[in-house]
């Protein structure tokens, strides 16, 4: 496979074209805005996160490239009914996937369809945008209201 | 370049065989690379920054290892070798602008420190309710620094509106002008959409106004003769980066009455006179303007950049040019799905465009792995996109050793964008 079909395989292209939980939560308990300067990129997460620090829903929603709104999408997917302390070890997971620290074949299987996101790595400028969403709700869950990466 | 050739550069006249573009290529190392798997490499963020000509980089290794010494200072040999050089590199830059006096010339780090040069420059002379124009489609180095001098003193920005072919509104801009203006200040050449301004009129309507006229020729050095005595401006600025010069320099010319008028914003040394600690006197024009130590080496890297530039010739540069933005217009017009933004009748070599609903980045990527550099994103003109309603756009920028063979590599790598996203 060609280091952008690994890029943009199926499943992203799928996620950015109908992504998943694309909305707002009025009654969120904690959200987030996440925004990449250099870019554009701009996303909304929004969380229910319940007393015992379960995510019971998850949303977002924004502007951003096929890399960006996909890895978003699939984030909502994977956290929703996950604890807050599971959902900040996933994103250490991911971020160490998209940057190539780790190899889906033999660590992270709790990324599980995740692992689409492994061609990134070879893209250090698009690594941001995988990112992006990640960022945006472990600040969330910081009550950081806006965040920004370059 | 008129509307008229653009027309016919469209309609498939072919390059002036007289401009020998193998020739030019032959002079930057870096087109002759592959990259990734073997891709060629097709060079289109001109805009962003040109390519170096080797003979610019070897003046500059010359420089660094036969000559690196302080200039104006010191009374060795080296030293005056490096003084010649550089104070050769002013006279050359003044001649390229039509300066009247090579004492017009200050070197900056770019068109940005230039810009904002200027702004603190003013800053004593600005009362609150003065007002400063600029247009829609400045860089974003020609909106922040006038932004800076509002939010401290109170002064009004001003902003004057662009079509939707991406025109500055000539009528609009002379009914903003006002006893109160005082600096206008607007790009020649829009760096996001290629948009060649009526810059003549904007100076000559200012001046009748009684304002102070700063022309950002970042993106116009390169492309046409630019003459500051015909254009009547006080000041101008741009880059060397996009000149085919190094990067970390740039010029700010200034007329000689307003650069007396202006006091120095930097203080240190070579910008004096003398020096004690009641009283100090600074330098004349241009030093007083240039405190520290210059980038030397890129000055030296710049006149030689202009040199190449005169030798090559602007007339010829700006018929092939037209030539490539012809074709280029024509070709990715007639992809289903691309959307070109920035029409104006006068424009230079810069297509901004974006592909169905594809964010630019995703084009962006797809076309590198092609080979294909280009610039995705705001190009520091956030007004811009949000004028055009769109986050982004994909922008390809043509240069003296473009092809239409680059301009063929461009239109199929935006076809593989299509095929992806379907």
């Amino acid at each position: 496979m060609s280091a952008i079909d690994e890029l943009y395989q199926e499943m992203i292209i799928e996620h950015n074209r109908n992504p998943r939980n694309f909305r707002t939560i009025d009654d969120a308990t904690h959200t987030a805005e996440g925004f990449n300067p250099i870019c554009g990129d701009h996303f909304h997460v929004y969380l229910t996160v319940d007393a015992e620090g379960r995510i019971e829903d998850i949303a977002f929603e924004g502007k951003g490239c096929a890399i960006s709104k996909a890895s978003a999408s699939m984030m909502t997917q994977i956290l929703k009914g996950k604890t807050e302390t599971e959902a900040r070890e996933l994103f250490d997971q991911f971020h160490k996937l998209a940057t190539g620290e780790l190899d889906p074949d033999q660590q992270g299987k709790d990324l599980g369809k995740l692992a689409v996101f492994s061609g990134v790595s070879k893209f250090p400028a698009r690594v941001k945008c995988a990112v992006l969403s990640w960022h945006t709700m472990s600040s969330a869950l910081d009550h950081v209201k806006v965040i920004s990466t370059e | 370049m008129t509307s008229t050739s653009t027309l016919q550069a469209a309609a498939g006249a072919p390059a002036a065989t007289r401009y020998d573009v193998q020739r030019v290529r032959a002079q930057f190392p870096a087109l002759a690379q592959t990259i990734y798997e073997n891709k060629p490499l097709v060079y289109l963020d001109n805009a962003a920054t040109t390519l170096k000509p080797t003979p610019v980089v070897d003046v500059i290794a010359k420089h660094y290892a036969m000559e690196a010494s302080n200039i104006h200072r010191g009374l060795h040999y080296l030293s005056e070798r490096a003084t010649q050089a550089y104070e050769g590199a002013r006279r050359r830059v003044a001649g390229f602008i039509n300066a009247e006096s090579e004492a017009e010339i200050i070197f900056t780090s770019g068109t940005t420190a230039a810009i904002n040069l200027v702004a603190l420059g003013h800053e004593a002379l600005l009362r609150k309710g003065d007002e400063i124009v600029i247009s829609h489609m400045e860089h974003h180095s020609n909106i922040v620094p006038w932004q800076m001098l509002r939010d401290r003193l109170g002064v009004v920005l001003k902003v004057v509106p662009i079509n939707d072919d991406g025109e500055l509104i000539l009528e609009a801009y002379e009914k903003m002008l006002s006893p109160r203006t005082r600096i206008v200040s607007m790009n020649y050449v829009s760096n996001s959409l290629g948009t060649v301004n009526p810059i003549k009129a904007v100076v000559d309507a200012a001046r009748a106004a009684g304002a102070i006229t700063l022309v950002d020729a970042a993106q116009a050095v390169s492309t046409r003769p630019v003459d500051v005595q015909a254009l009547g401006c006080d000041f101008l600025a741009f880059s060397g980066h996009k000149l085919f010069g190094p990067t970390g320099v740039g010029v700010l010319y200034g007329r000689r009455e307003r650069l007396e008028a202006m006091p120095p914003v930097f203080g240190g040394g070579d910008m004096i006179a003398n020096v004690t600690f009641d009283k100090t006197t600074y330098n004349t024009i241009p030093h007083k303007f240039e405190a520290g130590t210059a980038n030397i080496a890129g000055v030296i890297g710049l006149g030689r950049a202009v040199e190449y530039v005169q030798a090559l010739g602007l007339g010829p540069i700006a018929e092939h040019e037209a030539d490539l933005l012809g074709y280029a217009t024509q070709r990715l017009s007639d992809v289903p799905g691309v959307r070109i933004i920035g029409t104006a009748g006068d424009k230079v070599a810069i297509i901004s465009f974006i592909v169905g609903d594809v964010h630019a980045h995703d084009v962006g990527s797809i076309l590198d792995q092609d080979g294909v550099a280009i610039r995705a994103g705001h190009h520091c003109t956030q007004p811009v996109m949000d004028r055009f309603g769109v986050p982004a756009t994909a922008r390809a920028s043509f240069s003296i050793y473009n092809t239409r063979t680059d301009v063929d590599a461009l239109v199929s790598a935006v076809t593989k964008v299509k095929d992806l996203f379907g």
